[in-house]
């Protein structure tokens, strides 16, 4: 019964971050395009880009709503369902997620004005200004919650002593070693996310409805972001995994079936592996890994055999880190391309199979974000932190947690459905271009009235 | 040498009577909306209901997040005892925001008046603070089970005490209270007067059973626990100062006119009684397990979120007088001309 607990335990953790990593990178990419859009407006004079900040910030609420809720779910099942993991760790990570709630806190108060203050600015910049407690306060809770999965990942800033965490200095816990190199790859693929979203969303538009100014111009935009961030995010990948190699090398072993220690270690894709741990049907790349790990094609790179079987990740995660850095690299690719089109004349950029496969990254996007997460925590087990408490040791006692999981399934596949069906509504029943148009029409009539009365 | 356990324990008590008020204003809107909706008033109230939620809602759930992080923060041990046992209240709670706060966008932002999202909003206002009322139960202590290193929540002992029923019960007609109450006053800002009639009832009606069942609740815990009982008797000025402010802010709601008044007189109301309460069960956060001195986190620590909290007031407070001076306190804004 008690290990029966402890899986329950871990499905619904799983499940609540896994439906709560979407609309937290979300929460945290969106931001930063919607104050791109208005910006770009402002500066321009041209309406479409105040609309598209107009019409990405009124479907951000939605997400950012079920994140509030699946958010405020995550943290409270810390306690609830890994009761004796925050007795432990809560003497150490209660900072970061203290100032987590005000950055959120933060950035949910300059929302509520972002939204309701459309119109009551003379000056349009000023409205534009409440885009940057936003952009920070999204990026700063992101900052701090993934801290504290750095924590878990490299515990430091305490001596240990009786099965307690002493001497805590909170400020050196939050600063582990796999602080920066997590929060550079949270940031940057949760930009490139969004920006994703974004121009897949205005590429399955144009694809279905034809090439309008709008869409056009939102998806020359947010190519753009995903260019940038799609490099960013390649040189965040690779600072992770040297990180890893440095730090926690049963991590990236695991991920890449590296169970020998050696110099000039292949890097292996994909494959499978036979009962006697035998690599069949891969990809080798010679010396690759090496020089993923460490930057130089012969370095000595730490094998998984190594580490106690006992204290060894799934293996299983492999194919979670292939996927994930395929994806990776897909979008360095469709956007190079796209640009290429862009600058090339004789080719046109709205070609339709890049507006597929732009299409199609939307999805891809947030598959790569959360294959990245299940590698980041199954990869960490079985440590909840690492190499002072096992996952079992942490969960609760409780069996009613597996009655739970069903109650929260349900919950997540309402909240799903229902935020697809209101994201519908709200765009399908009112494309862009007759909202472009009831605009322009309003605003000119207002300004004869004006007129009128001058 | 600063006390953290005690600053700790009297800035997330204040933190708590904050989130209860405004979330009980937002609770009992659900209320009150779905309510006017079933007697066919809706088109007295609903607008105001939304003209005055809308900006806010989010606010209310961070109120909500920041007590909990910060009683764990301050507190770890807390989470070890109140998470094992309110593994089920408190994920039905949490299934309850869940729906609440989305179904409350959803509305807002995708469908108007739609009935389910309305009969949601009106239910988990009322089912929300019963399920959290639970945590109040437990900490009177006899209901959480200890053997060996598990603690568990004994359901029969919850299920058949007279004061869990009447704690929840008080959390109910509390909501009603104050949220008529509140929206009383917001309806004369608003010069609404079809809605100040309406809410204006509906605060008269609920108040007797607000001091009933508080009453009723207060006898309960003597029977209970003594110890608890005989602190807050000790404290009877604080208890005399709320009846005190319950009767003025009758008085006043009776007569019309001052509505922020009376508002600010039952504010006070549950301030006193809420502190009465509070001060009484020191210095147990749960009762036998957990004192605010056993439980207290290290001193760097306590250091370090006393330095954050400072910070991020500096940060919240402007923020905040923003928001109320654009929607709160904007008569423009509050009688629907913005």
């Amino acid at each position: 019964m008690g290990i029966d607990t402890v899986l329950w335990s871990k499905l619904v953790t799983g499940m609540t971050l896994g439906f709560h990593a979407i609309f937290a990178t979300l929460g945290v990419g969106i931001p930063l395009m919607i104050s791109l859009a208005e910006f770009i407006g402002i500066r321009k004079k041209d309406l479409h880009y105040i609309l598209m900040a107009k019409r990405w910030s009124r479907g951000f609420v939605i997400s950012v709503a079920v994140g509030v809720v699946t958010g405020t779910a995550i943290s409270l099942q810390l306690s609830l369902v890994w009761p004796n993991f925050m007795k432990l760790a809560g003497n150490v990570i209660a900072l970061p997620l203290f100032m987590e709630v005000f950055a959120f806190f933060f950035e949910a108060i300059f929302l509520g004005i972002y939204l309701y203050t459309w119109e009551r600015f003379k000056n349009p910049m000023m409205h534009w200004l409440l885009t940057i407690p936003v952009v920070v306060g999204a990026g700063m809770s992101a900052v701090f919650i993934t801290t504290v999965n750095g924590f878990m990942n490299q515990p430091g800033g305490f001596t240990f002593e009786g099965g307690q965490f002493t001497a805590v200095d909170p400020v050196q816990a939050m600063l582990s070693t796999a602080t920066f190199s997590k929060v550079f790859h949270v940031l940057s693929s949760a930009y490139l996310t969004g920006a994703a979203l974004l121009a897949g969303v205005a590429a399955f538009a144009i694809l279905r409805k034809g090439v309008s100014a709008y869409h056009k111009k939102a998806l020359k935009l947010m190519m753009a972001v995903v260019l940038v961030f799609s490099l960013v995010n390649t040189l965040a990948g690779d600072v992770s995994a040297k990180f890893l190699a440095e730090h926690q090398p049963e991590k990236l072993a695991a991920a890449e079936w590296h169970f020998e220690t050696e110099s000039g270690a292949d890097l292996i894709f994909l494959g499978w592996l036979n009962a006697e741990h035998e690599i069949i049907g891969a990809l080798h790349f010679p010396k690759f890994l090496s020089f993923l790990a460490f930057g130089d094609f012969n370095a000595e790179v730490t094998g998984l055999n190594e580490f106690p079987i006992d204290e060894q990740p799934a293996l299983v995660i492999h194919y979670f880190f292939d996927l994930m850095a395929t994806i990776g690299f897909l979008f360095l690719g469709i956007s190079f391309l796209y640009f290429l089109f862009v600058f090339w004349k004789k080719r046109n950029e709205l070609n339709k199979w890049i507006l597929r496969m732009i299409a199609l990254g939307a999805p891809l996007a947030f598959l790569g974000v959360e294959l990245g997460w299940f590698y980041a925590e199954l990869g960490r087990q079985p440590w909840i932190i690492r190499g002072y408490m096992r996952v079992e040791e942490a969960a609760t006692t409780s069996p009613s947690v597996r009655i739970l999981f069903f109650f929260f399934l349900l919950l997540y596949i309402i909240l799903g459905t229902v935020s697809v069906l209101v994201l519908r509504r709200m765009f399908y029943n009112n494309p862009a271009e007759v909202e472009m148009e009831t605009w322009t029409q309003r605003a000119s009539d207002k300004s004869t009235l004006k007129g009128e009365h001058t | 040498m600063m006390n953290y356990e005690l600053i700790g324990i009297s800035v997330l008590w204040l933190f708590l009577y904050g989130y209860i008020i405004i979330a009980f204003i937002d609770f009992g809107a659900g209320f009150f909306a779905f309510y006017a909706r079933l007697t066919k008033q809706d088109h007295v109230i609903n607008k105001l209901i939304s003209r005055y939620l809308s900006p806010v809602w989010e606010i209310t759930n961070v109120f909500f997040v920041f007590f909990y992080i910060g009683i764990i923060g301050f507190f770890p041990e807390t989470s070890y005892y109140y998470g094992s046992a309110m593994l089920v209240p408190g994920s039905l709670a949490v299934i309850l925001l869940a729906i609440r706060g989305s179904f409350y966008a959803f509305e807002n932002y995708g469908s108007k008046n739609n009935m389910v999202y309305l009969f949601l909003y009106g239910a988990t206002g009322v089912l929300i603070p019963a399920s959290l009322s639970v945590a109040l139960t437990l900490s009177e202590g006899g209901f959480i089970l200890k053997q060996g290193e598990t603690a568990s929540l004994d359901y029969w002992a919850l299920l058949s005490s007279p004061l869990s029923w009447s704690i929840v019960g008080l959390a109910i007609v509390s909501v009603l209270f104050i949220s008529a109450a509140f929206l009383a006053f917001y309806a004369s800002r608003a010069e609404d007067h079809a809605a100040l009639k309406l809410m204006r009832t509906y605060a008269l009606f609920w108040s007797t059973p607000t001091i009933v069942i508080a009453l009723t609740a207060f006898i309960f815990l003597g029977q209970h626990n003594e110890r608890h009982f005989q602190n807050m008797m000790d404290l009877w000025w604080l208890l005399a100062l709320s009846v005190a402010c319950f009767m003025i802010a009758m008085w006043l709601l009776y007569r019309g006119g001052r509505y922020g008044m009376a508002f600010i007189c039952i504010m006070l109301q549950f301030f006193s009684a809420f502190f009465a309460y509070g001060i009484g069960q020191y210095p147990y956060i749960l009762d036998p397990y957990i004192t605010i001195q056993s439980s207290v986190t290290s001193s760097s620590m306590g250091f370090a979120l006393v330095v954050a909290f400072i910070g991020g007031m500096c940060l919240l407070v402007p923020s905040l007088i923003l928001v109320f001076r654009l929607f709160l306190f904007d008569a423009d804004y509050v009688k629907g001309n913005k």
